[in-house]
C-alpha cells in the first residue's frame, strides 16, 4: 500500500501539490500492479473532500483527529502517518515537496531509520526502487535508491500535472485518533496570524502576467513594473527571492512552491529562470524575458527577450504604450 | 546564557555553470567557487544575535574537507567565536551520517563543559537539498525541532521562532534545548569588518575526525538535465527595444483594453 499525506487548504480542499503527489502515487501503484493508495489528512474532512480524493483514486481517507492535531506539530503529524502506515503495512510514504511535506516526511524517515528523498521528479525501476530528484537548486538531478521500507519521498511541486483517475477509488473515510506522545507536541505552532485569503486565484487565471525577480532591486523597485501590470490589465507574479526578502507577499509567488500559471503572455523581468521558478511558468504560451544577462536561463528558454536593465526598459515600454493609446 | 551552535556547509556556488565530478557523485567546484547558503548565513546571524542578547557564545561547525575552513573563518568574521571542523569528504556522508556527527559534537562539547542548548541549521543544503539533517539531528539528541523559520529569539530559557506557514505567519514557543532550522529572509546577515576578519584568523579551530564510518548517501549518481534548445527572438537592447516590445504586445492581442 501507498500512503500519501494530503495537505488541505483553509477552504477544506486538497491543495494542488498534494493532488500532484496523488497523481504520481497512481503511476507508482500501476507500476506495482495496482497497490491501493490511502490518503492521510489532518483534521475532520470538510464536505466534499473525501469524494474529491476518491476521484484521484484513493481507497481510504484516514483523518487524524483529536486535540493533538489542533495546531501543527511536525512530530505529531509524523506519528499519525506512522500509525496509519504500521497498521496497513504500507511500503511507500509520500507527500508533496512543500514545507510541510518535506518536514513531516523527514520526521517519518528519521523515526523509521530509513532514507528520505526530497523533491522527486520521477521514479525509475521498482526493484531496487529508484527515484530522480532535484539537487543543487535544480541545476543537477540525483538518482537515488530507496531500498528500505517504507520508501519515503516527497514530490517536487508541478513535476507532474494533477489529474483525476480514470476509475475513482472507494473513498472510505476512517477517522483515527492516535495517541501522541507529549514530546511530539513540544515544538508546536502556538499562534498563526490571520490566514491570508487565497489571493492567488486571479494570478492563476490571468491572461497576461508580469513577473518580477531579484532584478527589481528592492521593495521600492516595483513602481514601473506595477505600472506595466496596470497598463496591460495583467497580474503580478514574483520569484521566491522577492517573497523571501519580503518585497512582495507570498501569494504572488510563481513556481514550484508558488502558483502555476499558464497565461497567453508572461513577462518575467529580472528573473533568472531557476528550475523551481520555471516549474510554475513553463506552460505560458509566450514568454518575453527582460534581463541584463543574455545567458540567463529565462532568456534562453523564452520565446522573446529584451537584454537590458528593467528600470530602463520598462519605463520606455510604458511610455510607448501610453503614446500609442493616445495616438 | 545561550550558546548556539550553527551548522554550516561548504557548497558550490550554483550561480555559475555546474560541472559534475568524473565519478558523477558530486559537483566539481574547481570552476565554480564555494560559498555558504543564504539560509545558513541567516542561521549564523541569528546565532550571533542570540549569543549577544544572552551573554553566551556562538560556535560554528562544519563537516567538510580541508578547504571548508574558509567557510568557518567567514562565520568567525561575522561574530562566531569558536569553530569545530569535522574533517571528512562530505560527498561520502548521507544526511543521517552528518546528523550523527553533529550530535557527537554537541555531546562532546557538553562533556567538555561548553554545552549548547540551541542548534541552528539551514532548512536545506544548497547542494544536496535533503531537507532533513536538522530533523535527524533532533532525534539523535532527543530534542524538539522547529523547522523552516526565519526569526528566532531566546529569553528565559525559551525559544520563540516564527516563519511563514501555508495558512499565515506561524509562531512556535518552547523550552530549550532545541534544534531550529532557518529559512532566509528574517534577518539581514552582517558583512565582515576588517577587525572581524583579523580576529577570525586568530581563532584556533577545533579539528576532529568522524566518530563513525558513514553509511553513505543513497545516491546512485548525479546527472545534468539536458540543455533546452533556445529559440529565443531577441527584440533588442535597453530602452530602444520599447517599440518592438509594444509591436509584440499588439501582435499577441494583449494591448487592447
Ligand atoms: C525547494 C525549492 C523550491 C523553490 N521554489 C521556488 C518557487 O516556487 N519560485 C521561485 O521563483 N523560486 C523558487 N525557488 C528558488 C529558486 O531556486 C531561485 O533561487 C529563485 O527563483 C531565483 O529568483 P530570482 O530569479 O528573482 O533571482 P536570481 O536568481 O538572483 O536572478 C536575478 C536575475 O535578475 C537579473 N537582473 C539583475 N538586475 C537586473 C536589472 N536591473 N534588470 C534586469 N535584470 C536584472 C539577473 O541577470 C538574474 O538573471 C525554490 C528553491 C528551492 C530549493
Ligand atoms: N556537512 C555538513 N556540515 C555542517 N552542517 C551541515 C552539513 N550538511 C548539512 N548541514 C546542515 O543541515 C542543513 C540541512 O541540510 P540537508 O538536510 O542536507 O538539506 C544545512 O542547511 C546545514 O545547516
Amino acid at each position: 500500500m501507498i500512503v500519501v499525506l494530503v495537505e488541505v487548504s483553509p477552504a477544506g480542499e486538497a491543495v494542488e501539490t498534494s493532488r500532484e503527489a496523488l497523481t504520481m502515487a497512481r503511476e507508482l501503484s500501476a507500476a506495482g500492479g495496482g497497490v491501493p493508495i490511502d490518503a492521510v489528512v489532518v483534521g475532520e474532512p470538510a464536505e466534499g473532500l473525501v469524494p474529491a480524493l476518491a476521484s484521484y483514486g484513493v481507497r481510504r481517507v484516514h483523518a487524524l483527529t483529536g486535540g493533538a492535531y489542533d495546531a501543527f506539530a511536525g512530530a505529531a503529524w509524523a506519528a499519525g502517518l506512522l500509525h496509519v502506515r504500521e497498521r496497513s503495512g504500507a511500503v511507500v510514504v509520500m507527500a508533496a515537496g512543500t514545507s510541510r511535506g518535506n518536514e513531516v516526511l523527514a520526521h517519518v524517515a528519521a523515526r523509521s531509520g530509513v532514507p528520505m528523498a526530497a523533491n522527486v521528479l520521477s521514479f525509475g525501476g521498482l526493484s531496487p526502487f529508484t527515484v530522480t530528484r532535484q539537487v543543487v537548486g535544480g541545476a543537477a538531478l540525483e538518482e537515488m535508491q530507496l531500498g528500505q521500507r517504507p520508501a519515503v519521498f516527497t514530490v517536487a511541486g508541478h513535476a507532474v500535472q494533477a489529474a483525476p483517475a480514470d476509475a475513482p477509488g472507494a473513498g472510505e473515510l476512517v477517522v483515527e485518533t492516535p495517541d501522541v506522545a507529549p514530546a511530539d507536541l513540544v515544538a508546536r505552532v502556538v499562534s498563526t496570524d490571520e490566514p491570508e485569503p487565497d489571493l492567488s486565484g486571479t494570478l492563476k487565471s490571468a491572461k497576461v502576467v508580469v513577473g518580477a525577480g531579484r532584478g527589481a532591486g528592492s521593495a521600492d523597485g516595483f513602481a514601473e513594473i506595477l505600472e506595466l501590470t496596470d497598463l496591460l490589465g495583467a497580474s503580478l507574479g514574483v520569484s521566491r527571492v522577492v517573497t523571501s526578502l519580503g518585497w512582495r507577499p507570498h501569494h504572488e509567488q510563481v513556481g514550484q512552491t508558488g502558483s502555476r500559471i499558464s497565461p497567453d503572455l508572461y513577462i518575467p523581468c529580472g528573473i533568472s529562470g531557476a528550475i523551481q521558478h520555471w516549474a510554475g511558468c513553463s506552460s505560458a504560451k509566450a514568454i518575453l524575458a527582460i534581463n541584463t544577462d543574455p545567458d540567463a536561463p529565462m532568456v534562453t528558454k523564452a520565446t522573446h527577450a529584451v537584454i537590458g536593465d528593467l528600470h530602463e526598459v520598462i519605463p520606455a515600454v510604458n511610455e510607448e504604450i501610453r503614446r500609442r493609446r493616445a495616438g | 546564557m545561550t550558546n548556539p551552535l550553527i551548522c554550516i556547509k561548504r557548497v558550490v556556488d550554483a550561480s555559475s555553470e555546474v560541472v559534475l565530478t568524473e565519478d558523477a557523485q558530486g559537483v566539481d567546484g574547481r570552476y565554480a567557487g564555494f560559498t555558504t547558503s543564504a539560509h545558513e548565513e541567516c542561521a549564523v546571524e541569528i546565532g550571533v544575535q542570540v549569543a549577544s542578547a544572552t551573554g553566551g557564545t556562538a560556535s560554528v561547525v562544519t563537516l567538510g574537507d580541508a578547504d571548508a575552513v574558509e567557510q568557518l573563518r567567514s562565520a568567525l568574521a561575522v561574530g562566531c567565536t569558536a569553530a569545530t571542523h569535522v574533517v571528512a569528504d562530505p560527498q561520502t556522508f548521507g544526511p543521517a551520517d552528518v546528523a550523527r556527527e553533529l550530535a557527537a559534537v554537541v555531546r562532546d562539547h557538553e562533556q567538555a563543559g561548553t554545552p549548547h542548548d540551541l542548534v541552528l541549521l539551514g532548512n536545506d543544503a544548497a547542494d544536496s537539498g535533503d531537507f532533513q539533517v536538522g530533523i535527524r539531528l533532533a532525534y539523535e539528541l532527543g530534542w524538539p525541532v522547529v523547522n523552516g523559520v526565519s526569526k528566532v529569539s531566546v529569553a528565559d530559557g525559551e525559544v520563540t521562532a516564527s516563519g511563514d506557514g501555508p495558512d499565515g505567519h506561524e509562531t512556535y514557543r518552547l523550552p530549550l534545548p532545541a534544534v531550529v532550522t532557518v529559512l532566509e529572509g528574517g534577518v539581514e546577515p552582517r558583512y565582515p569588518t576588517v577587525p572581524g576578519r583579523m580576529k577570525a584568523k586568530k581563532v584556533e579551530i577545533e579539528e576532529r575526525t568522524p566518530v563513525s564510518d558513514p553509511a553513505g548517501p543513497s545516491r546512485v549518481r548525479l546527472v545534468l538535465p539536458p540543455p533546452s534548445p533556445s529559440s529565443v527572438q531577441v527584440l533588442g537592447e535597453g530602452a530602444a527595444a520599447a517599440p518592438a516590445v509594444v509591436d509584440l504586445l499588439e501582435e499577441l492581442g494583449v494591448l487592447a483594453r
